[in-house]
C-alpha cells in the first residue's frame, strides 16, 4: 500500500488535489483491456456509491487526450449479473461533458444513470471503450522475415476523477509471446494473459503508466476510405457496393520482397502479412463481385447458408506492412427483408457500417440512393453522423435520385448497428421508367413508318421526281391487272374442279351453274380490265413493260377460251353419255394445250412480279 | 350455303397474305437484323469467357486517351502532352494519335449518357469493336448490292460477319483502331463505287466525308488513297472514262484531302508525302483527260488532235516528272517511309527496320493461317473472281482490284489479312450467291413443271409432260441437288469453323492466361494485372518504370506509372538505350538506367508456369535493336555457335546481363517441376546455366503469384564515406 502511494505522488497527473466532483466513489472497478486484435477494447465494469448527501445523476468517465484521440466507440450499459437471461440491453446515454476545474489534458464523458442515487446507493454498469491505432509498431519498419512487435501503453490504475476502492486489470494478448511489460506489484502473467492487480483505496487521478510490448501478426487491416452505396430498387433488390482503399497499418515493411520465401514458408517469411480478407454479408445475399479500378479478381469464396454469407476475399497480392491495395465489392439484397413500412412511409433498416470482420475504417462514407421521386426523407442514426443531400443521375432517370449522406471518421466494427432512412414514396413513380421505355420505342416505331410512308421529297416538280411518281402508279395499276388474271386463274381452277366433281359424282346441273356462274365473273373481270389497260397505255414510262403485260392478257384470254371449249367438250360427252374413255380421249389435246398455255401465264406473272 | 360462308374467310386470308415481293422485303430484312445481331454476339464471347475487360496491348492505350477524352473534354485532350510515357520526352498525345476511335467512342458515352443509360465508359469501350463490326454487315450488305445484287448482298453480310480474319481484331475488348477502321474503310469504298455508279455529287461527297472517318480512324487509310487512284487509273486506261467518274474522284479527292488535313496526325503528308503523290498525279491526269476530250470536241480534224494529243501527253508528264523531281529535291515532298516500304517488300524490314521485324503480327503470312482466317473463302475468291470478270462493269472492276491488292498484303503483313477480309467476304458472297442462284434456276425450273403437270386430274398427261422434262435434262436435277447440299455442307463448315476460332483462339484477352489444370479445370494467371496494381497501388505517383515496350501502355494505363519506352514505337534510340540497358552488364546497365532516372525495372519471365512470350525469348530483339543504335552490343556476344541458349552452355555474357539476371533471379533455388533439377526453365525446357545470381544495384520489389511478372526496384546510390 505505502509503494503504491508514492507511485502515485510520482505519476499522478498535475493536479492530484483537484476536488472531486461529487461524494461518488467507486467501490469496484475490473478492467479488461483486450489486444487481440488491432483493435483495442477496453471494457470495465464499474461499481459506484454515493457517499455524499445529494441525489447524483451522472457519473464521469475520465480519459487521457492520447487515448480520446484514438477512441472510435463508447458505450455503457447497466451491469447484468452471469447467468441472467440477457435481455435486450439499453444503453445509457452517455455524452461528452466539460466539468470545470478539471485537467486539461483529460477528455470527459457523462453518463447518465437510469435513476439517481440516493445516499448509500450503488449502482453496477459496465463500459465499453474501443480504440483505433492504438498499438504501435515497434520497431517501425521490419523485414519480411521478421515478426511484427506492437507496442500498448496505458495504466495500470484506472483513471478517475473518483476515488477507487478496489480495482484490477487483465490484459488480454493475441499468444503468448511477449517482448517485454512494466512489472508492478500483483503482476501475474499467465499464459496471454497480464494481471495487474487488485488495488486498493486509490485517490482520484491515480495514474500508472504500464507498457506491453508483444508480437502480433493479427492483420491490421485499416480501410482509409469506404464508400458505401446502397441503392434501393423497388424492383425488389437493394444493391450494395462498397469501394475500400485499404492499407496494412502495421510496421512498414522494408528491403526486398521475395515470392520464393513466400511461397516456400509463408507463416514465417510473411508472418506480418495478411493474404485474405472475410466479410460476413447479410443472408440471401446474390450477385455478389469482387473487382477494382482494372477489373475483375479472381480469388473470391463465397460460402452461404440461411444464417449469413460468409466472402472470402484475396487481394491480388499479399499484404506487406504499409502496402496498399483498393477494390471494390457489390452484392444485392432482397429488398423485403430491409424496407419496411410504417404511417404510410417507407423505410429502410440495414447496419450503417462494412460487413468486413475486424476492419477499422478512418472515413466511412455510406450513401443511400432512393428511388427517384422519393421525398419527406428523414434519417434515424444510432450516433453521430455527418450527413447530407445529393443526387445521383442512374439509368433512365430524369431529375435524379436523391442521395443521403452519411459521414463518419474513426469506425470499428461496433458501429455495425441499424440505422433508418424514412421517406415518402408513390407505387405508380415505379412505373415511370418502363413506360418511358416502352413510349421510346413506340415513338422510334412510329417514326420509322411516317418516314416510309411520307413524302419528304423536296422538289416535287423534278424531272425525276415526277418518274419516280408515274412509275409507282404504273406499279400499282399493274399490280390490280395481276390481281384480276390471278383471279381469272382462280375461276379456271374451279371450273377444272367442277369437271372433277362431274367425273366423280356425274352431276351435270352442278357443273353447269358452275360454268354460268364462272362466264358471269370472268365476264365482270375482263370489264374491269379494259380501263387498267387504257390508263397502261397512256402512260409513258410503262412503256418497257407494256407489251408484256399485254401478252400476258392475250394469253390468259386464250387459255379461258381453251378451258371452256374443254368444259363443253366435257359436259357435251357427258350429256352424250360417251365413255370415260371417250371423252378423255377427245380432252386429251386440248389438256395438252392447256398445260403450256398455263405454263406460259404463270412464267409471264412471274416475270412481271420481278419488276 | 358453306362454300358462300367461306367467301370472306379466304378473302380475308388472301388480302392479308403478302405479296412475293413484300415477302421477300420481309425475309431479306429480318436476314438482315439477325445477321446484325449475330455478328454482335459472336463477338461477347470473350466476355463470356473471361470478363469485360480491354484486351492485348495498344487498346490499353485507347481506352486511357478515351477516358481522359470524357473526364477533360475535347480541348483538353487535343492538347494533352503526355508525361507519363517516353520519360524524359513525354509524348503530344493529341498530335501522334488518329483520334477517331477515341472520339467515336466519347460520342457514343456521351449519347447514351444523354438518354440517361448511366454506362461506364470501359463498357463502350469494349462493346465499340463488336457494334461497329455490326455496322460493317450492313454495309456489307449494300456493297455487295452495289456491285452485284441484292442476293450477294446478304451472303456478303452473313460471310463477314461471323469471318475470323475479321473477328480477330474486333471482338469485344479488342478496343483498337482497326475496330471502327474497317468498317470506315469498306463504307468509304462503297460509298465510292456508288459515287461512280451514279455519278452523283452527293454521293461523292459522302464518300469524302467516309474517307474523312477513315483518316481519323487509322493509318491504313494510306490504302484508301493509293487504290482508289489506282482504280481510276485502270479506268481511264481501259477506256472506261466517263464524266460519272470524274465528278466521283475529283470531288472525293479535293475534299476527302482538305478534310484530312485537319486531322493533326496527318497534317499536310497529302500533299507532302511520297505515299500520297499517286492521288494527286491521278488528281491531274483527269484534269488532263477532261481537257483532251474537250478538245477533241471543238477539234473536227482527227490529224490536228493526234498532233496536240502528243504535245499535251508529252508535256503534262514532263512538267508533273519536274515537278516531282523539285519537290523531292527541295525536300518539299518527303520520299517513302519504311513502313510502306516494308509492305511493298516483304524482306525490306528485316533487313532495315529491326523494331518492325520484331512484332509478330509484322511477318509474312503462313498460308496456315491463311486457312485458319478465311477457311473455305479461300476457294471462293477465285470462283468469285471469275464471275466478276464474266460480268464486268465498274463496280466489279473495283472489287477484284482491291481483292488482289489487299491479298497481296495480306500475304506480306499478317496483320494487313485484316483489310483483305471484307474484300475476300464480297468476292466470294458474289461466287456463293451467283452459283446458287443457278442452281436453284434450275430447280425451280423443274418443280414448276411437276407441279402443274400433278395438278391436273389425268394421270397420263402428267406421265407425258413429265417424262418430256426428264428428257430434256436428264441429271441436272440430281446434279443440282448435290451442288446445293454440297454448297451448304461448306457453309455450314464455315459456319462452325468460324465459331470455334473465335471461341478458342481469338477471345483472350492475353492480359488473363487461362489454361487447363492437372483435373481439366481452368486455371487463370491474372500475374499482369497483379504486377501492374501492385505498381498502382504501392510505388510512389512520380516513379519511372523501365521495362521493354510491349509493356509500356498497360504500365501507363492499368499501373499508372510513368515509363521510359512504350507501344508507340517513334522513337528508336529510346527504345535502343532500354534495350542496350537490358543486354548490358549490371554495373554498366545502372549508369544507363540512373541516366534515365529509373526507380523501378520490370521483367516478363515465363519459367514457372512455361509461359514462351516472355522477355527471354523477346531478349534478342532487345539485343538487336540495341545493337542497331549502340555497336558496343553486338548479337554475336550472346549466341553460342549461331544458337540462342540460357543453359550451361551459353554465351557467358548472356548469363551475365542484365536481363538474365533480373528473369532468373533466385530462380535457381525453386523447384518448377517433379523430377527436375531446381532451376528448371518450363518455357525453354532447359536447367538455366547461372544458379548463383547476386544483384548488386537492384533489389527484387515484387513478385507475382507465378512469377510471370517481376519487379525490381533501383537501389539509391551507396553514400560516399
Amino acid at each position: 500500500m505505502e509503494s503504491s502511494r508514492f507511485y502515485f505522488f510520482v505519476f499522478a497527473i498535475a493536479i492530484l488535489a483537484s476536488p472531486a466532483l461529487s461524494d461518488l466513489l467507486l467501490s469496484k472497478v475490473d478492467r479488461r483491456i483486450y489486444l487481440t486484435s488491432h483493435i483495442v477494447r477496453i471494457s470495465s465494469t464499474l461499481k459506484v456509491e454515493n457517499a455524499g448527501p445529494e441525489m447524483v445523476s451522472e457519473v464521469l468517465l475520465a480519459f487521457p487526450e492520447q487515448q480520446a484521440k484514438n477512441m472510435a466507440y463508447l458505450m455503457a450499459t447497466p451491469h447484468e449479473g452471469k447467468g441472467k437471461v440477457k435481455n435486450p440491453v439499453v444503453a445509457l446515454p452517455v455524452e461528452v461533458a466539460n466539468p470545470k476545474d478539471m485537467p486539461p489534458a483529460l477528455t470527459f464523458f457523462s453518463v447518465s444513470l437510469p435513476k439517481g442515487l440516493a445516499e448509500g446507493g450503488s449502482f453496477t454498469f459496465d463500459v465499453l471503450a474501443v480504440f483505433t491505432h492504438a498499438l504501435r509498431p515497434i520497431p517501425e519498419q521490419i523485414t519480411q522475415a521478421d515478426i511484427q512487435l506492437v507496442l500498448y501503453q496505458d495504466s495500470a490504475y484506472y483513471l478517475s476523477p473518483y476515488a477507487v476502492k478496489a480495482q484490477s486489470l487483465t490484459v488480454k494478448l493475441p499468444d503468448s509471446r511477449i517482448e517485454s511489460y512494466t512489472k508492478l506489484e500483483n503482476t501475474k502473467i499467465h499464459g496471454s494473459e497480464i494481471k495487474y492487480g487488485p488495488y486498493e483505496n486509490l485517490p482520484a487521478f491515480s495514474y500508472s503508466p504500464i507498457a506491453v510490448h508483444f508480437e502480433s501478426n493479427q492483420p491490421f487491416a485499416v480501410a482509409q476510405e469506404l464508400v458505401r452505396e446502397i441503392e434501393i430498387s423497388h424492383w425488389g433488390n437493394v444493391q450494395i457496393t462498397e469501394h475500400y482503399k485499404l492499407i496494412h497499418g502495421g510496421a512498414q515493411s522494408k528491403g526486398e520482397f521475395s515470392r520464393l520465401d513466400f511461397q516456400a514458408r509463408p507463416n514465417v517469411r510473411g508472418a506480418s502479412a495478411f493474404r485474405y480478407l472475410v466479410a460476413n454479408l447479410p443472408p440471401r445475399a446474390h450477385s455478389v463481385y469482387y473487382r477494382d479500378e482494372i477489373g475483375n479478381i479472381s480469388t473470391s469464396h463465397l460460402r452461404g447458408d440461411s444464417k449469413k454469407t460468409e466472402l472470402l476475399i484475396e487481394p491480388r497480392y499479399p499484404m506487406f506492412g504499409g502496402w496498399r491495395t483498393a477494390f471494390t465489392i457489390g452484392y444485392g439484397l432482397p429488398l423485403q427483408d430491409f424496407l419496411y413500412e410504417s404511417e404510410g412511409k417507407r423505410f429502410l433498416n440495414i447496419t450503417y457500417s462494412s460487413p468486413m470482420v475486424e476492419l477499422v475504417i478512418d472515413t466511412l462514407i455510406v450513401k443511400v440512393v432512393l428511388p427517384e421521386g422519393s421525398s419527406d426523407i428523414s434519417v434515424a442514426a444510432p450516433f453521430h453522423v455527418e450527413q447530407w443531400q445529393e443526387t445521383k443521375i442512374s439509368h433512365l432517370d430524369i431529375d435524379g435520385r436523391p442521395v443521403i449522406v452519411l459521414k463518419k471518421t474513426n469506425v470499428v466494427p461496433e458501429h455495425n448497428q441499424y440505422f433508418q432512412v424514412y421517406y415518402r414514396f408513390n407505387k405508380l413513380s415505379m412505373l415511370r421508367e418502363p413506360l418511358m421505355l416502352i413510349s421510346g420505342f413506340f415513338f422510334f416505331f412510329v417514326a420509322c413508318i411516317v418516314y416510309m410512308r411520307a413524302d419528304i421529297s423536296i422538289s416535287k416538280s423534278s424531272a425525276s421526281y415526277l418518274a419516280k411518281h408515274q412509275w409507282e402508279e404504273v406499279q400499282a395499276v399493274i399490280q390490280q391487272v395481276q390481281n384480276i388474271i390471278s383471279r381469272c386463274l382462280a375461276i379456271h381452277d374451279k371450273l377444272e374442279a367442277s369437271l372433277r366433281d362431274l367425273y366423280r359424282t356425274g352431276d351435270i346441273q352442278a357443273c353447269k351453274a358452275a360454268r354460268k356462274a364462272a362466264d358471269s365473273v370472268l365476264k365482270e373481270l375482263s370489264r374491269e380490265l379494259k380501263p387498267l389497260l387504257t390508263t397502261l397505255q397512256s402512260s409513258p414510262s410503262a412503256a418497257q413493260i407494256l407489251p408484256k403485260v399485254e401478252e400476258l392478257v392475250a394469253k390468259e384470254r386464250e387459255l379461258q377460251e381453251k378451258v371452256m371449249v374443254k368444259h363443253s367438250t366435257v359436259v357435251d360427252g357427258y350429256e352424250k353419255k360417251s365413255g370415260a374413255r371417250d371423252i378423255e380421249n377427245r380432252v386429251a389435246l386440248q389438256q395438252q394445250k392447256l398445260t403450256a398455255l398455263r405454263q406460259e401465264v404463270d412464267d409471264l406473272l412471274e416475270f412481271i412480279d420481278e419488276i | 350455303m358453306a362454300a358462300v360462308a367461306n367467301m370472306p374467310v379466304s378473302d380475308l386470308l388472301k388480302s392479308f397474305k403478302l405479296k412475293t415481293k413484300q415477302q421477300e422485303l420481309l425475309i431479306r430484312v429480318s436476314i438482315l437484323c439477325l445477321v446484325y445481331i449475330l455478328a454482335f454476339i459472336t463477338r461477347l464471347f470473350s466476355v463470356l469467357r473471361y470478363e469485360s475487360m480491354i484486351h492485348e496491348f495498344d487498346p490499353y492505350f485507347n481506352y486511357r486517351t478515351t477516358l481522359y477524352l470524357t473526364q477533360n473534354g475535347f480541348y483538353d485532350f487535343w492538347n494533352w502532352f503526355d508525361y507519363e510515357s517516353w520519360y524524359p520526352l513525354g509524348r503530344i498525345v493529341g498530335g501522334t494519335l488518329y483520334p477517331g476511335l477515341m472520339v467515336t467512342a466519347a460520342l457514343i458515352y456521351r449519347i447514351l449518357h444523354f438518354l440517361r443509360f448511366a454506362v461506364h465508359i470501359r463498357e463502350v469501350c469494349v462493346l465499340t469493336a463488336p457494334f461497329f463490326a455490326s455496322n460493317t454487315t450492313l454495309v456489307a450488305y449494300f456493297f455487295g448490292k452495289e456491285i452485284w445484287d441484292t442476293g450477294a448482298g446478304l451472303v456478303a453480310a452473313i460471310l463477314i460477319a461471323v469471318c475470323p480474319g475479321y473477328i480477330s481484331r474486333s471482338v469485344a475488348g479488342s478496343y483498337d483502331n482497326e475496330g471502327v477502321a474497317i468498317f470506315a474503310l469498306l463504307f468509304t469504298f462503297y460509298l465510292f463505287v456508288k459515287a461512280v455508279n451514279t455519278g452523283s455529287l452527293a454521293w461523292s461527297l459522302a464518300s469524302a466525308f467516309g474517307y474523312f472517318y477513315m483518316v481519323s480512324a487509322w493509318g491504313g487509310y494510306v490504302f484508301i488513297i493509293n487504290l482508289i487512284p489506282l482504280y481510276v487509273l485502270v479506268l481511264l486506261i481501259t477506256g472506261r472514262y466517263s464524266m460519272r467518274l470524274y465528278v466521283a474522284y475529283n470531288c472525293m479527292y479535293v475534299l476527302g484531302m482538305l478534310l484530312a488535313m485537319q486531322i493533326r496526325f496527318v497534317g499536310f503528308q497529302h500533299v507532302q508525302s511520297g505515299e500520297h503523290m499517286a492521288a494527286m498525279g491521278v488528281f491531274f491526269l483527269m484534269q488532263v483527260f477532261y481537257f483532251l476530250d474537250w478538245v477533241k470536241h471543238m477539234l473536227s480534224d482527227t490529224k490536228l488532235f493526234q498532233a496536240f494529243l502528243r504535245i499535251t501527253v508529252t508535256c503534262a508528264v514532263a512538267v508533273g516528272t519536274i515537278a516531282l523531281g523539285l519537290g523531292m529535291l527541295s525536300g518539299y515532298i518527303s520520299p517513302w517511309t519504311g513502313r510502306f516500304y516494308s509492305l511493298l517488300d516483304p524482306t525490306y524490314a528485316k533487313d532495315h527496320i529491326p523494331i518492325i521485324a520484331s512484332v509478330s503480327e509484322h511477318q509474312p503470312t503462313a498460308w496456315s493461317s491463311f486457312m485458319f482466317d478465311f477457311h473455305i473463302l479461300l476457294f471462293l475468291f477465285p470462283a468469285g473472281l471469275y464471275f466478276c470478270f464474266k460480268r464486268l462493269s465498274d463496280a466489279t472492276i473495283f472489287i477484284v482490284m482491291y481483292g488482289l491488292t489487299s491479298m497481296y498484303f495480306a500475304g506480306v503483313m499478317v496483320r494487313l489479312i485484316l483489310v483483305a477480309t471484307p474484300a475476300v467476304c464480297l468476292i466470294s458472297a458474289i461466287a456463293v450467291s451467283a452459283t446458287v442462284k443457278n442452281l436453284t434456276v434450275l430447280l425451280r425450273s423443274k418443280n414448276k413443271g411437276v407441279q402443274t403437270g400433278s395438278t391436273k386430274g389425268s394421270s397420263s398427261s402428267k406421265a407425258s409432260s413429265k417424262a418430256l422434262l426428264d428428257q430434256s435434262q436428264p441429271f441436272q436435277k440430281n446434279g443440282a441437288i448435290a451442288l446445293l447440299f454440297g454448297a451448304f455442307y461448306l457453309l455450314s463448315k464455315y459456319a462452325t469453323h468460324c465459331t470455334w476460332v473465335t471461341s478458342e483462339a481469338y477471345s483472350s484477352p492475353s492480359i488473363v492466361l487461362a489454361a487447363r489444370g492437372a483435373h481439366g479445370s481452368r486455371v487463370i494467371f491474372d500475374d499482369y494485372r497483379e504486377a501492374y496494381f501492385w505498381l498502382r497501388q504501392n510505388t510512389p505517383p512520380d516513379a519511372k518504370v523501365m521495362s521493354w515496350w510491349d509493356y509500356g501502355y498497360q504500365i501507363t494505363a492499368m499501373g499508372n506509372r510513368t515509363v521510359i519506352v512504350d507501344n508507340n514505337t517513334w522513337n528508336n534510340t529510346h527504345i535502343a538505350t532500354v534495350g542496350r540497358a537490358m543486354s548490358s552488364y549490371e554495373d554498366e546497365a545502372i549508369e544507363i538506367m540512373r541516366s534515365l532516372d529509373v526507380d523501378y525495372v520490370l521483367v516478363v519471365f515465363g519459367g514457372v508456369t512455361g509461359y514462351s512470350s516472355d522477355d527471354i525469348n523477346k531478349f534478342l530483339w532487345m539485343v538487336r535493336i540495341g545493337g542497331g543504335v549502340f555497336p558496343v552490343i553486338k548479337e554475336p556476344d550472346y549466341l553460342v555457335n549461331g544458337e540462342y541458349r540460357v543453359d550451361k552452355g551459353a554465351a557467358p555474357k548472356m548469363l551475365n546481363c542484365l536481363m538474365y539476371k533480373l528473369c532468373y533471379y533466385r530462380f535457381g533455388e525453386m523447384l518448377t517441376e517433379y523430377g527436375k533439377p531446381p532451376g528448371y526453365d518450363r518455357a525453354r525446357g532447359v536447367e538455366i546455366g547461372n544458379k548463383d545470381i547476386k544483384l548488386e544495384h537492384l533489389e527484387e520489389a515484387f513478385t507475382t503469384s507465378n512469377w510471370i511478372v517481376r519487379i525490381y526496384k533501383v537501389k539509391p546510390p551507396n553514400n560516399r564515406w
